[in-house]
């Protein structure tokens, strides 16, 4: 199972085996990480769910996808690494992943 | 508004582990409260997410156990005393204790009541109650209702709201042949604008289903007590495999009701969520509050959430004033609609194009911008909630016309 780290807006690492297929924000929300609101269960449908991903990890998560991006655009402090953690799928080639959870979600 | 903050040790007992019991749950240990909680769900499993039931779930694309708002291990951190299979059956509010079906008692100091809606069911004179006729609402009528989800079964849809739709592009997907009727003029007549029901009646016609709009059903007939056909007001009949009535849900309200609470069209609770017994708090589907100048209940997630969330902080002594912002969404196919504000009471319609195919409707009354019905469009969902939400009212011309910065809006 791929692992991946979560940091909270205080600092606290949540480090999580993350089941294969599940999104980041199902991972983020059953280890009761603070700041992942994510509302609408995973629909892109709220953008409660916003996190920035590591430097490090941008280019193997990839962009978000248009309908995300849309959101995304209306979300509080977006960056360019900004994604909703819904959408981000967890696979093998996502072992050690990093993401960051914003100040506050819009 | 500032109300007394509750002893921190005091006894919560939450009745009903749909979203809001649960959301009211986790908010009072997220808030610090460090008193007996005790969260009753009649059914068996731990809480879970209701929308991606008539969704992915009913698609087989999310198993049961990812529905769970949170693993069975996280009760029993937070000391969080879930009981599940159990059941209130009286509250005694002299004595502050509710009794359960099983004969045991939990006292309370302060009691949330989150009993949720259940579907409306079709009467049993009309056929009802034969085999193969669903409702969609929880994990154990979707679980029985899978197997029918075959190609080519012929599935009939009562009701032609978000429910049923969402109910018949799952079927279509699967490829089965599905008829929907909805005895109104139209589709969703109660909840959005024609010019929004003409857009999911296209959009259900291009994939294939059936709709029927002022079609009454007059009676289900079966054969060996299982449902084989549908007689409808005008004659004619359907051959179907299984009937899904998606007419609506009632608000569980009987036990507040025998408990002597004020009733109206809900639990009736004020701008703190809390009911005509001060000890007693009401959240989500069963809860009706003042909104404007008069009352409504609100069956959403974000509801449930947030009139929950309020009464976590009113217990804990925060600002506690729940103040609605409405929104909701519907998944059909590659579609996804996002509702901003509540459209009753609207006089016009406004439509915006929107880019790649989608389209948003904007509802007014006079002026006033009351709610918008979003398609394929997430910009114009956000930014018409912030609008709503901050009770600003762009004119329709300005927002009809697509050239139109979104974001300029909201400067």
């Amino acid at each position: 199972m791929p692992r991946i780290s979560i940091v909270a807006k205080d600092g606290t690492v949540f480090e999580i085996q993350a089941e294969s297929r599940t999104s980041v924000m199902e991972n983020a929300v059953r280890n009761s990480v603070p700041g992942i609101e994510a509302e609408c269960g995973g629909a892109c449908a709220c953008a409660t769910c916003h996190v920035y991903v590591d430097d490090a990890w941008q280019e193997k998560v990839g962009p978000p996808g248009p309908m995300e991006a849309d959101m995304l655009d209306f979300a509080y402090d977006v960056r360019p690494n900004s994604r909703l953690s819904c959408q981000i799928r967890i696979a093998d080639a996502l072992d050690g992943l990093v993401v960051h959870v914003p100040e506050r979600q819009s | 508004m500032r109300d007394e903050p509750i002893d921190p040790c005091a006894r919560i007992v939450v009745i009903g582990a749909g979203q809001a019991g649960f959301t009211a749950c986790a908010k009072l240990r997220d808030l610090g409260h460090q008193g007996p909680i005790t969260l009753i769900g009649e059914e068996a499993h731990p809480p879970y997410q209701r929308p991606p039931l008539s969704k992915g779930y009913l698609l087989g694309e999310i198993t049961e156990d990812r529905l769970y708002f949170r693993p069975p291990s996280f009760y029993e951190e937070r000391s969080i005393d879930l009981r599940l299979s159990s059941m209130a059956s009286a509250i005694d509010r002299d004595r502050k204790v509710v009794a359960l079906a099983d004969g045991a008692t939990v006292p309370y100091d302060r009691l949330i009541l989150t009993t949720g809606a259940r579907p409306r069911t079709l009467p049993a004179q009309i056929g009802g109650d034969l085999d193969g006729v669903f409702c969609v609402r929880n994990l154990a009528d979707i679980n029985a209702m899978a197997e029918h989800f075959r190609q080519d079964q012929r599935v009939l849809i009562v009701g032609g709201g978000y429910i049923g739709l969402e109910a018949a592009a799952v079927s279509a997907k699967l490829g089965l042949k599905v008829t929907v009727i909805e005895a109104a003029p139209r589709i969703l007549q109660r909840v959005a604008c024609p010019e929004t029901a003409a857009y999911f009646r296209d959009l259900h016609d291009r994939k294939g289903v059936t709709l029927l709009e002022g079609a009454a059903l007059e009676t289900l007939q079966g054969e060996e007590g299982h449902v084989r056909s549908a007689r409808l007001a005008d004659g004619s009949v359907i051959p179907v495999d299984f009937v899904i009535a998606g007419v609506g849900v009632v608000p569980n309200v009987e036990l507040a009701q025998a408990a002597g609470l004020s009733i109206d069209n809900g639990i009736a609770v004020d701008e703190n969520c809390r009911t005509s017994d001060p000890q007693i708090y009401a959240a989500g589907d069963c809860a009706s509050f003042p909104w404007r100048s008069g009352r409504i209940r609100l069956e959403s997630v974000g509801n449930a959430i947030e009139q929950a969330e309020a009464v976590a902080w009113s217990l804990t002594g925060a600002p506690s004033r729940y103040d609605a912002k409405p929104w909701f969404w519907s998944d059909q196919y590659e579609v996804k609609l996002q509702i901003a504000g509540l459209s009753a009471g609207y006089d016009t319609v406004t439509t915006r194009p929107g880019a790649a195919g989608g389209v948003s409707y904007w509802y007014y009354r006079g002026e006033e911008l009351l709610a918008v019905d979003a398609m394929n469009d997430p910009r114009v969902y956000m930014v018409a909630k912030r609008l709503i939400e901050a009770g600003r009212s762009p004119s329709a011309v300005i927002v009809g016309d697509p050239a139109t910065d979104l974001k300029a809006l909201l400067q």
